[in-house]
């Protein structure tokens, strides 16, 4: 059984259509991905999923329990974990856990053993009498986690879960949720907008855009529909010469230096630095999720630019932020 | 309903209610100074039941005016939190919006009851003699008058946007429903319209029903302020409920 299907599912705003239509089915254990920019409608889209705003049209399964009409149910079987932060200031540690339990109706006996095991998979077992208002973001970050975990949920929402944290909380994080996945099979739905996280953690990744799952699939599928690995090259390049080489799909000038799209950069890297000329500075890097990003949702932001942009200048800013 | 989670949310209240002691003793300070100055100092003031002085009068009617205020301003501290992003956990937890709203009036009658009893206790001692029995009866009275006020907050704070409008409604509701209520006068001898406006004023009743265990007289008969309570109990708990269905998550 899938842990979640969509049906067409819509949010109007009185302005703007947040979610327009989206249909997806995720099975049971998988880490899915949504990426997109700002205001794509991602939260929209899990907010809808979590039963915490009504959709204007369309339906969806989450745990075998429709959103509309069996919202308690669908809430049973879920742990969120918000963008910004909702573990309780005025609380300490051990006391937001023991909330978020009894609201969630957990058997009274299981509750204090479970606090503890999800202190210390968070690494918070010594701050848990200390007041929320005294933890750092990356603290309450993880604390909000282990509250998003502790009734045992089916399936995880992680709206941003990273959003903000230095790098090391961030791959304490990322290794948290690995565990989950192998451990207890919960299927988690993650957002982000930091390609390496999806791609670490995702099995499957749907862009969204304006509303829209634009592409669904593998982080290593799409990557190879971008294409290729990528070699930059300066100094004085014999263009013609690269052309031919038949391994070589593009040549481009970017920022002073050649940016060469080519299938099997490993093999085939001698003989391009051989064709090449005098090479000055060589710089090889695989796709990532970044270019794939770019090429699917960048390009439609400048093309919807192009249609409504009502000055040179925004269009300028909007072209430029997807060519970063 | 959802006992589990009514008592959560009651556990939660009560551990920042606690918590803060000198918000506990704070509340106590403006109906300390209507007994203490107002009612002392107003020594001329004429006590309408024979037999007690002004301040022994006007007692009754300042636990009601704590009652009221305490109640009130914990209602409409939910705008808190929403800033505070605690509500989102809670609208996004599995129980009905009936279920939040109860725990959250009884955490504001929690408030409202502790503040009673110790207001009771300093009048007892030092302004009108009290035996234990009417001690309990004030306090029983106390749960369905803080219940009907909280409700009271608890919906204009489920429909108030920012904490700005707090002075707003302390100006033109709280305020207003204690000087009509009869709590610093004798109704029966107010001026006509004062008297009109006051019968739609449920604080009226809160006060005539203290008035009643405290004093033994009222203005009203015991049924009357029981009946008009519990009216305004349900009408409140409707709206309430109807707020807090609408309750959503803000941005």
């Amino acid at each position: 059984m899938a842990a979640i299907k969509t049906e067409n599912l819509v949010k109007r705003y009185s302005e703007v259509t947040a979610v327009n239509g989206v249909s997806l089915e995720i099975p049971e254990g998988e880490v899915f991905g949504l990426l997109g920019p700002n205001g794509a409608g991602k939260t929209t889209l899990i907010s809808m999923l979590a039963t915490l705003v009504s959709p204007t049209s369309g339906t969806a399964l989450v745990a075998g329990h429709d959103i509309n009409t069996h919202s308690l149910e669908v809430r049973k079987n879920i742990g969120i974990v918000f963008q910004e932060p909702s573990v309780d200031d005025l609380l300490t540690a051990r006391e937001n856990l023991y909330l978020h339990s009894m609201l969630y109706g957990m058997p009274r006996h299981e509750i204090n053993p479970k606090i503890d095991k999800m202190l210390a998979l968070v690494s918070l077992t010594e701050r848990a009498g200390s007041f929320v208002k005294t933890f750092s973001g990356g603290m309450r970050r993880r604390l909000e986690i282990a509250r998003g975990l502790i009734h045992g949920p089916k399936i995880l929402f992680l709206d941003e879960p990273t959003l903000g944290l230095d790098p090391s909380s961030r791959k304490a994080v990322w290794s948290h949720i690995r565990e989950l996945k192998e451990t207890h099979n919960t299927t988690i739905i993650l957002t982000t907008h930091y390609m390496e996280e999806a791609d670490s953690l995702a099995d499957r990744i749907g862009i969204i855009n304006q509303g829209k799952i634009i592409e669904l699939d593998t982080p290593a599928a799409l990557k190879k529909k971008v294409g290729q690995d990528l070699v930059f090259l300066k100094g004085e390049i014999d263009e013609a010469a690269l052309k031919a080489l038949p391994f070589v799909n593009s040549v481009e000038r970017e920022n002073g230096r050649y940016k060469i799209g080519l299938v099997n950069s490993g093999a085939n890297l001698q003989a391009l630095l051989n064709a090449g000329g005098k090479i000055e500075e060589v710089e090889v890097r695989r796709v990532t999720l970044d270019d794939v990003f770019l090429k699917f949702a960048g390009q439609q932001i400048s093309e919807d630019a192009d249609e409504h942009a009502e000055s040179i200048f925004e269009r300028i800013a909007v072209n430029r932020s997807a060519r970063k | 309903m959802n006992i589990n989670a009514v008592y959560a949310l009651l556990f939660r209240e009560a551990k920042i209610f606690f918590r803060e002691k000198e918000r506990i003793i704070s509340i106590l300070i403006s109906p300390l100074l209507f007994l203490f100055v107002m009612g002392k100092g107003m020594a001329s003031g004429t006590s309408p039941v024979a037999g007690y002085t002004y301040q022994q009068f006007i007692f009754p009617g300042i636990v009601a005016m704590t009652i009221l205020f305490t109640s009130i301003t914990y209602g409409l501290y939910i705008i808190w939190d929403k800033r505070l992003d605690f509500l989102k956990e809670v609208l996004a937890a599995p129980i009905s919006r009936t279920t939040l709203f109860v725990g959250k009036s009884l955490g504001g009658m929690l408030g409202a009851i502790v503040e009673t009893l110790l207001l009771v206790i300093i009048g007892a001692l030092f302004i009108l003699p009290l035996d234990p029995v009417k001690i309990l009866l004030s306090l029983a009275a106390a749960f369905p008058i803080s219940y009907m006020i909280t409700n009271v907050g608890l919906t204009i704070g489920a429909k108030m946007k920012s904490m700005e409008g707090f002075g707003l409604v302390m100006s033109f509701l709280t305020w207003p429903l204690f000087f009509f209520s009869g709590a610093l006068f004798d109704l029966g001898t107010a001026a006509h319209y004062i008297k009109i406006i006051s019968l739609f004023d449920p604080v009226t009743y809160c006060v005539d029903l203290l008035r009643i265990i405290m004093l033994g007289q009222g203005a009203f008969s015991i049924w009357a302020d029981l009946g008009a309570i519990a009216v305004f109990c349900l009408a409140t708990t409707v709206f309430g409920v109807s707020a807090f269905g609408k309750l959503q998550q803000e941005k």
